[in-house]
């Protein structure tokens, strides 16, 4: 591949390549290469998905009201997000109502299950791309308190709380087993908090981890089970007796007050610990504004949160919708699902094989052909390949595109397209975010401004749970139990075809589930997932992803400890593999990092 | 009356063939017969961190998983105590689905990990089949390792009775379209949808 610009991005591949798999902690799911230049700066970027995988496989022929159990089994965290599409898609397709309680109790889960998403994503797995474990053990509690007791109002604060847990994580380190903190470059010269923060955020770490399992009940009340809650196309399977007593059976009075305290505790919890904990954080990271990508130029968010049940109007949605192009934030675009020309998918750059590759295809005409087919200038082997060729195909993740453009989504994009459509919920804490930090509106298109926007989004989901528990309140008090329409439940009811979209704002991005039923079975099914908008390939334009673009320009500390092309790929929370789960004795490698 | 608490737990992700041994194990202990109440059956699929208030709320916790020993497929293994850690590590899920390993991790670190731990394992033939179900090898494993946990729950003083017609039938813990029999059943022919994998992982080329 010649050097060659687009979107903006000059890409160069004649300097060192560096490759990274698996990223995310998955065996061969998803993988990126990078060249870097002689000082050591990202100049060409390449965004994998090894694995295959089609839904349409695995429903085709099945019953469409069963689907949301598959699409829940595709993923480990977005299980409830991908039910509700499910239903959704269903519903649309067979032009179902659902009432208005069940729309308020699905998105209570759906908020829930962002708030969950965004806490763990942040304290888990993403904060150790930013927080030095080992350099807590130099903190000195004292300190550590005066800096939480400047930055919040927690209670959980003294010097001696933070003695107790620097040396809880002491013994933890001394005995060997690092656990859950294996795996980190510690040490690395980018990594830039103080002790003292470091100790603060090891701290709040393990508060998460305990107040994440309060979060999730709120699943178990509403869906019935977890981990994997149950879900119903009409509504939600689960009948409300306000009136009734103890835990079996319907929902009760006792049951809402649990919610309604898991809501409050949430709101609190990401006020007084999450928010100021990414502040603090951030504070010592804005020299560090790598990473935008294509934030500064293209996002999309399909929109999600009705208010009102059954309408899926942008004027209904309380998460926004619509597309930002070429940096112009001027102008909102609206955006339709239908409409074969807007969301399409192509294959000159994926492992797919299509009658014409210069065209995309819209889900619902989707067709997933495999063609393993490796470039000419690919190192290795089909079964062991050491370097890509980006110039021929090279992803299991086909590139999906819309009206063209590949955009990026997820908490940033939808926080961006709220900011210009000057929605005041969400200008208003990014402003005051902008101004805390004293940094320029600009700061937001970077890797931390996806973090950022992560947190904010937490607390804004926080409180719409709040106003949702309430409206379901005030509905029920009012006499209307209502949770499910069952008119169209039976096949007999249905028409010989029908096609339909679901869409929801899942905790990193926007997801479409496309469904085609004929004679009362599914005879398609595509999923356009938030990692393939982001984690897609080159198209036939050669315009390149989004993580590909975020990664642009980047310089790297040490070549052999990417932390920073990491730090920049978990920023979009990715989710790929959503798959297989084998354990072996041996291997506990997070990411095997091969400089060539 | 023992009061132990005890969790079995079958994870793994149905969709991926072999990789479903763990929560059809699960599936069908909860199916044929009854337990007191102090024992909890889970299908944990692949859930990473959602786990961990089951786990620490046990003290006697049983796994059924698939996992790569490097045996011949279908070798079944039993692994107690601190080996088992150890044992749950190498192929993680993605970034998200923090592994079960790691569960285990967070539930020491929090000072809760059970005080006594088993996993019964198997080692998978086929995880490449997004749709399939488990193969004959696996699938005949399943009632000797449901018998070595009937074994461990007898000696944690919560034996499981057969189910007969008077208990009835179980409340399912998997979903019914997910059921092992409908899952089977149903499953598009490979002519309607085409089941093709990733070469790499099939050893062959693909189309």
């Amino acid at each position: 591949m010649a050097a060659y610009e687009t979107q903006g991005f000059k890409l160069d591949n004649s300097g060192k390549r560096v490759v990274v798999d698996p990223v995310c902690r998955i065996e061969g799911h998803l993988r990126v290469e990078v060249n870097l230049d002689d000082k050591n700066v990202i100049r060409n970027a390449v965004s994998t998905g090894t694995m295959w995988r089609g839904l349409e496989v695995i429903l085709k022929g099945r019953d469409p009201r069963d689907a949301w159990a598959f699409t829940e089994r595709i993923c480990g965290v977005c299980t409830g997000t991908h039910a509700l599409t499910s239903v959704r898609a269903v519903e649309d397709a067979l032009k179902i109502q659902i009432p208005e309680n069940a729309n308020s109790i699905r998105n209570i889960m759906q908020l829930n299950l962002q708030v969950h998403d965004h806490l763990v994503h942040f304290y888990h797995l993403h904060a150790l791309d930013w927080v030095d474990v080992v350099s807590a053990l130099k903190a000195d509690p004292k300190a550590t308190s005066a800096l939480a007791q400047s930055i919040s109002s927690w209670p959980l604060s003294s010097p001696g709380y933070f003695r107790d847990i620097q040396n809880r994580l002491k013994k933890f380190v001394e005995s060997g087993q690092l656990g859950p903190f294996m795996n980190g470059y510690w040490g690395s010269p980018a990594y830039k908090l103080p002790p003292e923060a470091n100790l603060m955020a090891v701290a709040h770490y393990l508060e998460a981890l305990d107040f994440q399992k309060e979060i999730v009940k709120v699943h178990t009340i509403f869906g019935g089970k977890n981990p994997h809650p149950n879900w119903l196309v009409g509504g939600v399977p689960c009948a409300i007796n306000l009136e009734g007593v103890g835990a079996v059976g319907a929902v009760n009075m006792e049951r809402l007050n649990l919610v309604k305290s898991i809501i409050d505790r949430s709101i609190e919890f990401t006020e007084q610990v999450y928010i100021p904990d990414l502040i603090a954080i951030a504070k010592f990271y804005k020299g560090w504004l790598y990473g935008g990508g294509l934030s500064s130029k293209n996002v999309m968010s399909y929109g999600d949160i009705p208010d009102k049940a059954n309408d899926y109007s942008s004027a209904n949605l309380m998460l926004p919708r619509g597309a930002v192009i070429n940096g112009d934030l001027s102008k909102v675009h609206e955006v339709d699902l239908r409409d074969v020309e807007q969301v399409q998918e192509f294959v000159a750059h994926s492992w797919y094989k299509y009658p014409d590759e210069s065209k995309g295809l819209h889900p619902w005409d989707g067709v997933t052909e495999p063609s393993f087919v490796l470039g000419p200038n690919t190192k290795g082997t089909k079964t062991n390949i050491k370097e890509l060729d980006e110039g021929g195909k090279y992803s299991w993740i086909k590139a999906p595109r819309w009206r063209g453009h590949a955009m990026e989504v997820g908490p940033l994009a939808r926080y961006i397209i709220g900011y210009a459509q000057g929605n005041k919920e969400f200008k208003e804490p990014v402003d005051a975010l902008l101004k805390e930090l004293d940094v320029p509106v600009t700061a937001l298109f970077s890797t931390l401004g996806r973090t950022a926007a992560r947190g904010l989004e937490c607390g804004w989901a926080a409180h719409k749970m709040s106003y949702f528990f309430d409206k379901l309140m005030a509905n029920l008090k009012a006499g209307d139990l209502n949770t499910a329409n069952i008119e169209k439940w039976e096949p007999s009811t249905w028409p010989k075809e029908a096609k339909g979209v679901g869409f929801t704002e899942a905790p990193r991005g926007a997801l479409g589930h496309w469904i085609k039923i004929k004679d009362t079975k599914i005879d398609n099914y595509q999923c356009v997932v938030p990692t393939t908008w982001n984690g897609g390939p080159r198209d036939h334009k050669g315009q390149i992803g989004a993580f590909e673009a975020a990664l642009m320009d980047t310089p790297v500390a040490k070549a052999d400890e990417p932390l920073e092309i990491l730090r920049t790929l978990h920023s979009f929370d990715p989710c790929l593999a959503c798959s297989t789960h084998v354990m072996s004795p041996d291997g506990q490698e997070m990411t095997s990092v091969k400089v060539r | 009356m023992n009061s132990k608490r005890i969790l079995i737990l079958g994870i793994g992700n149905l969709l991926w063939a072999d990789e479903g041994f763990g929560v059809r194990c699960v599936e069908a202990l909860n199916g044929g017969w009854v337990f007191p109440p102090q024992v909890t059956l889970i299908d944990g699929g692949t859930q990473g961190l959602y786990l961990l208030p089951y786990v620490q709320e046990a003290d006697c916790l049983l796994v059924f998983d698939a996992v790569d020993y490097g045996d011949p497929a279908g070798t079944l293994r039993e692994v107690v105590g601190d080996q088992v850690p150890r044992f749950m590590g190498a192929k993680k899920m993605s970034l998200h689905q923090t592994g079960f390993q790691e569960v285990l991790m967070a539930a020491e670190l929090t000072g809760k990990l059970p005080a006594e731990l088993v996993l019964i394992g198997v080692q998978p033939e086929e995880l490449e089949d997004y749709g399939g179900s488990l193969r004959d090898v696996v699938k005949a494993q399943m009632v000797p390792a449901l018998n070595l946990a009937l074994d461990w729950l007898e000696r944690w003083g919560a034996a499981g009775c057969l189910r007969d017609a008077a208990a009835g039938a179980a409340v399912a813990i998997t979903d019914a379209a997910l059921a092992i029999d409908v899952y089977e059943d149903e499953r598009p022919t490979a002519d309607q949808a085409c089941r093709l994998g990733d070469a790499r992982f099939l050893g062959q080329p693909a189309a």
